[in-house]
């Protein structure tokens, strides 16, 4: 009895492990069909669509497509100018709205409700219904920069960056983790006398690690992978980011060798970040729902 | 509580006014102003001012009439038949160009028509691409929200259980939601491929070639099907997550004596997990959905809309007219209905799954 019992066990454990397997494969497939093909020549590639071969390095393995592909474009700007506006943009959002979530759970002012409530209320605006008006207006605006005044912000890193400094989801991040702080501790210091700008820096924000790390991972992934916006406000090739880089790839004699390879240079440092810390990663999808 | 701190007014204006600033220079402003643009001519580069123009764009996109036309008769009052044996109606165009007993139906197009008895109602509409974008796009939302939803759920369920290397499945199903939605529709252009597409290959393979070869995006019946299954693909992981976090608020105790109770898995799941599930069912319904309707990049990178219009959407045909043509007026009375529809939308789900007393 005891053995037939392990072995229907064994089964039914097989049995999971492959409907989970299965599962993978169709999650992972394109991935390596992406990684694998960008090793290859255009010819082989495409013939080794039509067997195993399309997911195997096999065959005429080089870097080729890799050189081809800097030679093409400007990757390497592109890389950066995506580094650029995605990192100060991470920075500053997690600044400016860490600093709003603090003045509108720990600070008592005058209209503290009004503007929660006005800004928690924009989640409802998808961006597309207003990049329209917002391109207009961009292409308006006037900018002090090293070369004196400029109207207009198209082809510049701060029209990629200014309007994401601050959005609803991120505040609405850091109100919900500083509710739950212990408010005995923010009210000791103030007897104590310390400063709001004290408070924040050496009280709340030293115990804000998780909720930093849940809004800049969101952050960085929405900022990096962005296309609308960016396809419509950088013509100029030395502000353009990786996704809409791509477009280069698609002008006259297509290689699919190079895309693949461009592909995967611009998701290879994304996948490796996600695997490196993939248990903050899913956290902080996670914690966007808790409390919903 | 925070009502026990002495009220500091310069502090929480200084503290908040950065975000503040931001985000009513960069979405309650160009909100404002969609709606404004939407009611003028404006254009992105102009040498004339922009004037006020009232409800013309709007006139634009959601004008629309009706027209039952008798089939044309001989002299004898016998149905003249067309060659394809159908009867033979006047002329559409005799109607809708420069008609005067007709000037509401100037420029109209025929959207769709049917047959009643003996006469064919025509459906005229100003602007029918736009029109189709929207029954597309709410096609793409009404598939995708219940598929990618459930699809999520049974995934998580999956996930749920205490199994050796579980984190790493859930990993991999995670994978896609890291990798940029342009990135994955070049790749499954390559899946969708009409020729050497590993899909059809994989059809042909299992089906010893029964199964012919079809263009998936460049066949207006499977184009949007194509992008709606890679979509799911995509984000399903990240609803997963979110299902999880919710199945995980459950209490073990509950399963535990549902266990000792004898009930089945399918009563468990029905009378503890799904009713533990309430809050989280509501929130995925309402992100997919929302997100739903802002379909914009799969369509740009794998079909422009094409082919025939079957993959036209609302938020395309805002950039393409916004952008592309430069005018910005027509793009933002397109954004502006988008914006009463997902309005609208999220409403009524809210209406739907109110805590009922």
């Amino acid at each position: 009895m005891a053995t037939i019992s392990a072995d229907s066990r064994g089964l039914r454990l097989a049995v999971r492990y492959t409907v989970l397997g299965i599962i993978a494969i169709i999650f992972v497939f394109p991935l390596v069909f992406m990684l694998v093909s960008s090793l290859k020549p255009d010819a082989q590639l495409l013939a080794d669509t039509a067997s195993l071969r399309a997911f195997l390095p096999v065959g005429d393995i080089s870097f080729d497509n890799y050189t081809a592909a800097f030679k093409r474009a400007p990757v390497g700007l592109f890389i950066m100018n995506s580094v650029i506006v995605t990192g100060i943009t991470v920075v500053l959002s997690l600044l400016v709205c860490s600093m709003a979530a603090f003045a509108f759970v720990f600070v008592n002012w005058k209209g503290r409700e009004l503007v929660l409530t006005i800004i928690l209320a924009t989640l409802i605006v998808p961006f597309e219904t207003i990049a329209i008006p917002l391109l207009l207006i961009s292409s308006k605006l006037p900018w002090i920069g090293l070369d004196g005044l400029k109207w207009g912000w198209l082809n510049s890193y701060h029209v990629q960056i200014v309007p994401f400094m601050a959005d609803g989801l991120t505040i609405y991040l850091f109100v919900q983790y500083f509710k739950d702080l212990p408010g005995e501790l923010i009210e000791a210091a103030r007897v104590e006398g310390a400063t709001w700008g004290q408070i924040y820096r050496r009280i709340v924000m030293p115990l804000a690690g998780p909720v930093l790390a849940t809004a800049a991972i969101l952050k960085f992934l929405a900022m990096y992978n962005q296309y609308l916006w960016p396809l419509m406000v950088v013509q100029e090739e030395g502000y353009r980011p990786v996704m809409v880089g791509l477009q280069y790839f698609f002008q006259l004699n297509r290689a699919w060798g190079e895309i693949m390879a461009y592909l995967s240079l611009i998701t290879i440092p994304v996948l490796a970040f996600y695997l490196y810390l993939q248990k903050a990663f899913i956290a902080s999808i996670a914690s966007t729902g808790v409390k919903g | 509580m925070a009502s026990k701190f002495v009220a500091s007014n310069r502090t929480g204006w200084l503290m908040a006014g950065p975000a503040a600033l931001v985000i009513l220079s960069f979405v309650i402003i160009p909100f404002v102003f969609a709606i404004i643009f939407s009611f003028t001519n404006q254009r992105l580069v102009s040498p004339n001012p922009a004037e006020f123009t009232g409800l013309s764009n709007y006139r634009q996109l959601l004008g629309m009439s009706v027209l039952t036309l008798d089939p044309v008769k001989d002299a004898a009052g016998a149905v003249t038949m067309a060659a394809n044996g159908t009867p033979e109606y006047p002329s559409l165009r005799s109607y809708t160009r420069n008609n005067p007993d007709y000037p509401n139906l100037e420029g109209m197009r025929e959207w769709f028509s049917f047959s009643w008895g003996e006469a064919r109602t025509y459906v005229l509409a100003r602007d029918v691409v736009f029109l189709t974008a929207v029954i597309n796009t709410f096609i793409f939302v009404i598939l995708v929200a219940p598929l990618q939803g459930g699809i999520a759920l049974c995934l998580a369920l999956l996930i749920n259980q205490r199994l050796r290397g579980i984190n790493v499945f859930r990993a991999i199903y995670f994978m896609p939601v890291v990798v940029s939605i342009v990135v994955v529709s070049l790749l499954w252009r390559f899946i969708y491929d009409g020729d050497s597409g590993l899909l059809n290959n994989l059809l042909g393979a299992v089906s010893f070639g029964a199964i012919p070869k079809i263009d998936w995006l460049g066949n207006a019946h499977t184009a949007l099907g194509s992008i709606i299954a890679m979509s799911i693909w995509q984000a399903v992981g990240f609803h997963m997550v979110i299902w999880l976090s919710g199945l995980q608020t459950i209490s073990p105790t509950l399963y535990e004596a549902a266990a000792i109770e004898g009930s089945s898995s399918w009563q468990t799941f029905r009378y503890i997990t799904w009713p533990g599930l309430r809050n989280t069912a509501i929130l995925v319904l309402v992100v997919i959905t929302m997100q739903a309707f802002g379909l914009f990049s799969q369509i740009d990178v794998m079909t422009k809309g094409g082919p025939l219009d079957s993959t036209q959407t609302i938020v395309f045909q805002a950039i393409q007219r916004g952008y592309g043509k430069q005018d910005i007026s027509g793009g933002s009375a397109i954004s502006v209905v988008l914006f009463v529809i997902v309005l609208s939308v999220s409403l009524i789900q809210r209406w739907l799954t109110r805590e009922k007393a």
